[in-house]
């Protein structure tokens, strides 16, 4: 498949496809993140106790954090191959508000979060909004 | 511990993560759409553009909205931190309006505003689940059982 943005609009599957790949890669770096942070327990405490280094030192011997950073890694290049051949204003609202859908699934059924009818009725606010962006 | 409210300081974390990722996804729009065509079968090209000036600042910008990321969600939930980036919706079509003279037609403002209406309901809640806790509270955030802090 070659892409070009020499041609005016990819189409929407292509664009729906490049979104998808953002928003995916995403959520799998986002929950794998938070479950590490939330492993590693309130920097700002460990900062107190033992500085900057501890904290910082706190994160990078968490290895579930470098399952997150791959995938956020990954997320990443493939934003840039979006912004490449979309619109900073339809890509980038687009695949925040979609990783906050399938985060917010994610997180009720992997980080055992809390995601009540508040949540919930966000996340649906939040697709309507994207439905909008889109046109 | 943390209770279900922030503080100021939280609260200022929580807009950097919301001002930082706007600004770095709007400097790698700028530095991606003044680059050639990238296909698929010369991905290295990827590779390149990260060493463009623009390019390069939008990372310092996401290194900076990634450490305020990583400290929010040590003492909230991943729900309830990301919607903190919904705010940036608003600032990415300021900006790209205002700076990149990209068209936002009317239905796209009212998508921005919706998505940011529906997450402050988020905003509103809670910011952290509260768990059964066992006799040793400090054993509570732990979900996967990996690492702990020294």
């Amino acid at each position: 498949m070659i892409l070009s943005s020499s041609a005016p609009h990819p189409g929407v599957w292509t664009a729906a496809g490049m979104i998808a790949a953002v928003v995916l890669s995403s959520t799998c770096g986002e929950v794998l993140t938070a479950a590490a942070m939330k492993s590693i327990g309130d920097l700002d405490e460990i900062r107190a106790r033992t500085g900057l280094k501890g904290a910082i030192r706190a994160v990078i011997t968490c290895p579930l954090f470098f399952a997150g950073v791959f995938f956020l890694a990954l997320a990443f290049f493939a934003l840039l191959f979006a912004l490449n051949h979309l619109d900073l204003s339809l890509v980038a609202p687009a695949s925040a508000s979609l990783t906050l859908v399938t985060n917010a699934v994610a997180a009720r059924f992997f980080l055992h979060e809390n995601v009540d009818r508040r949540r919930w009725a966000s996340a649906v606010f939040v697709c309507v909004g994207v439905y909008l962006l889109a046109h | 511990m943390p209770h279900h409210t922030l503080k100021p300081r939280q609260y200022l974390i929580l807009g950097l993560v919301s001002i930082c990722a706007p600004l770095g996804d709007t400097c790698l729009s700028r530095g991606m759409t003044h680059m050639p065509a990238i296909t698929l079968a010369h991905p290295l090209s990827l590779i390149a553009a990260v060493f463009t000036p623009w390019i390069a600042t939008g990372i310092a910008l996401l290194i900076g909205f990634f450490a305020s990321y990583l400290t929010a969600l040590s003492w909230a939930d991943l729900t309830y931190v990301l919607p903190a980036t919904a705010f940036g919706n608003v600032i990415v079509a300021l900006l790209s309006k205002f700076w990149l003279h990209e068209p936002i037609s009317l239905a796209r403002w009212a998508g921005i505003v919706l998505i940011t209406v529906g997450v402050g309901f988020v905003a509103q809640g809670p910011s952290l689940t509260e768990r059964p806790t066992g006799p040793d509270p400090a054993a509570a955030p732990a979900l996967t059982g990996e690492e702990h802090a020294r």
